[in-house]
């Protein structure tokens, strides 16, 4: 049985910590609103209106609107992994022991976790939201609530994906240097700078299997209130499909290392 | 009276070594229990083993009449934790901590709010509850981890060498907080250590070395193995006093720093003949009574010192 009271201990102590430190603030609120300087004050009105084909779907529209989607995306990634860095502190600073012993279960304990992390991306995610309705982009309260639907779904999927990293790291200095080693590619591979289409067949094979192209192609079809654009399967939903199956395998490879209790998981 | 916790053949091996070999104790309730031992004498991996940090490779623990290997759950709701490392948070007030850590074992809202209040007052922390935890002293931040400890009353508390880094001030306090647990009567206390003063605090004692018990008892049965008395005397010519005194009598001399150790049934008949026979060798004489480390030397056979620096832990052989 699942204890809800330990989950959102667990998760009310990443909040506390989050606004304790003032620069993790900064740097969550700071981040969308460059990006909104820049896009709103200039830079936005350059991009030209061109057309787009995507999964078999010509559509018309600006590199704002295809730019934007990846710019959130990169936004949450980062958030969201480097949030899970608070699990290496807590085993460094000693805090994870005490959880350990007490009776809160593994998955509790992930799950607390996660929904920390998913909770700050979440909120920046959401920050660009607002953004976006001052930068040309006006969406309906619908594409809205799907957004922000998509939004939480990537943001639990990637702080799961740094848990599940984190938990392997003894050094913030490590988790860094690793990180960045795959989390740019990952990006950069996501269709967040270049569609698919028209990519070499290797990168396009490297772009179908990257779970963070799904995850976009999902705020895409969100932002741009297509839902057949940017498909990756003609199958409906596959895209959410594939996020959820990500999310689930990592909760699982989480709760195993976890679970483990071994000597080399206490220092 | 029924053992609270049970220990069978316990074994644990990390990397071939082994940090404990064939284990078997039995603890009676209500009691302030101590593991006395040099660091690499198995009272760590003891420690995380009970604490359910991980399981032994072999052997069977029963505590509070549940199977450790099974049922470590159920043992985790009766069991408090003071590990030798602060596990508070130190971005979080103590009011905070001792919250948080209430809610992680089930307690909430007002009964969770009195319990707190009742801990904070009775360790005396009430005025520093809004602090927070990070600019404690070592001292206050142990006595918080007692207070957070105690939150779900639990029947069994385990405390890992916990007077690591507190001054002797701060260390007294804690052995006071310590013995009103004992005289509270609910509450068994489990200690590690490797102080002899601390262990002299403990109803009852299991002297580990290599992973295995080498005595057990209280402190004034143990001190009661050796016989008689120990003479200590201070010289720069060991060797060559130790060969005299073995060749004179018929004993063993102890190479101790800076001099040499006797055991003998009648030790202060013997200090006038030290220094008339050795007269050139003797810097100085004393006598004792046998304290816990003469206890641990007689059964190990040797130095607390020289088994510090000769054993590999587990966890040594991580660090590197």
């Amino acid at each position: 049985m699942i204890s809800l009271l330990a989950i959102r201990t667990i998760w009310a102590r990443e909040m506390i910590r989050f606004y304790r430190q003032p620069s993790r603030v900064m740097g969550a609120i700071g981040t969308p609103l460059i990006f909104w300087l820049l896009i709103g004050s200039g830079f936005g009105s350059s991009f030209q209106t061109k057309t787009v084909t995507a999964g078999g779907v010509s559509s018309q529209m600006n590199y704002l609107l295809y730019f934007f989607p990846g710019t959130i995306l990169l936004v949450l990634l980062f958030s969201s992994i480097f949030s899970t860095i608070s699990l290496i502190q807590d085993r460094s600073e000693g805090f994870l022991q005490s959880v350990l012993v007490s009776p809160v279960s593994r998955a509790e304990f992930i799950l607390g976790k996660i929904f920390g992390g998913t909770t700050v991306s979440f909120l920046q995610g959401v920050l660009f939201l607002v953004i976006a309705q001052t930068v040309h982009m006006a969406l309906r309260p619908v594409q809205v609530i799907e957004a922000a639907g998509v939004i939480f779904s990537v943001s639990f999927a990637f702080t799961a994906l740094g848990f599940v990293l984190a938990w392997k790291f003894k050094s913030v200095q490590g988790f860094h240097a690793v990180m960045n080693l795959f989390l740019m590619p990952m990006w950069f591979l996501s269709g967040a700078m270049f569609p698919p289409d028209g990519a070499p067949g290797w990168i396009r094979f490297l772009m179908n299997v990257n779970p963070l192209s799904y995850g976009l192609a999902l705020l895409r079809q969100a932002l741009s209130g297509q839902t057949n654009a940017y498909l990756f399967h003609p199958i409906a939903g596959f895209e959410l499909y594939v996020l959820i199956g990500f999310t689930a395998m990592l909760f699982l490879v989480a709760h195993f290392y976890a679970a483990r209790r071994r000597v080399e998981d206490l220092v | 009276m029924n053992p609270i916790i049970e220990i069978k053949n316990l074994i644990h091996e990390y990397k071939g070594q082994r940090a404990l070999d064939g284990l078997n104790l039995s603890i009676t309730p209500n009691d302030v229990f101590g593991f006395l031992g040099p660091n690499g004498c198995g009272k760590t991996t003891l420690f995380r083993i009970l604490s359910t940090l991980f399981p032994p490779t072999n052997g069977e623990v029963q505590m509070m009449g549940r199977d450790l290997l099974t049922d470590f759950y159920s043992i985790r709701r009766k069991l408090g934790v003071v590990f030798q490392n602060s596990s508070l948070d130190v971005k979080l007030t103590v009011w905070e901590n001792m919250i948080y850590q209430g809610r992680l074992y089930g307690l909430s809202g007002r009964v969770l709010v009195r319990r707190v209040e009742e801990l904070l007052n009775r360790f005396g922390l009430s005025e520093r509850k809004k602090d927070l935890a990070g600019v404690l002293s070592g001292g206050l931040k142990r006595r918080v981890e007692l207070a957070k400890s105690l939150l779900h009353d639990p029947s069994i508390l385990i405390l890992d060498e916990p007077s690591t880094g507190l001054d002797p001030g701060a260390r007294l306090d804690l052995w006071k907080y310590i013995q009103y647990l004992k005289s509270m009567g609910n509450v068994t206390v489990l200690v590690t250590t490797h102080l002899m003063e601390e262990a002299e605090n403990c109803a009852r004692v299991a002297v580990m070395n290599k992973g295995c018990l080498a005595a057990l008892g209280s402190p004034d049965e143990l001190k009661k193995e050796l016989p008689g008395e120990v003479v200590e005397i201070q010289t720069a010519k060991c060797d060559e006093l130790r060969q005299a005194i073995e060749k004179q009598y018929d004993l063993q001399a102890q190479i101790i720093p800076g001099g040499l150790k006797l055991e003998h049934p009648e030790g202060h008949r013997m200090v006038a003949q030290l220094m008339e026979k050795f007269t050139g060798l003797v810097d100085a004489v004393m006598v004792r009574k046998p304290t816990l480390e003469d206890v641990f030397i007689h059964k190990t056979g040797y130095q607390f010192w020289m088994s510090d620096q000769s054993d590999e832990t587990p966890d040594r052989i991580k660090q590197k």
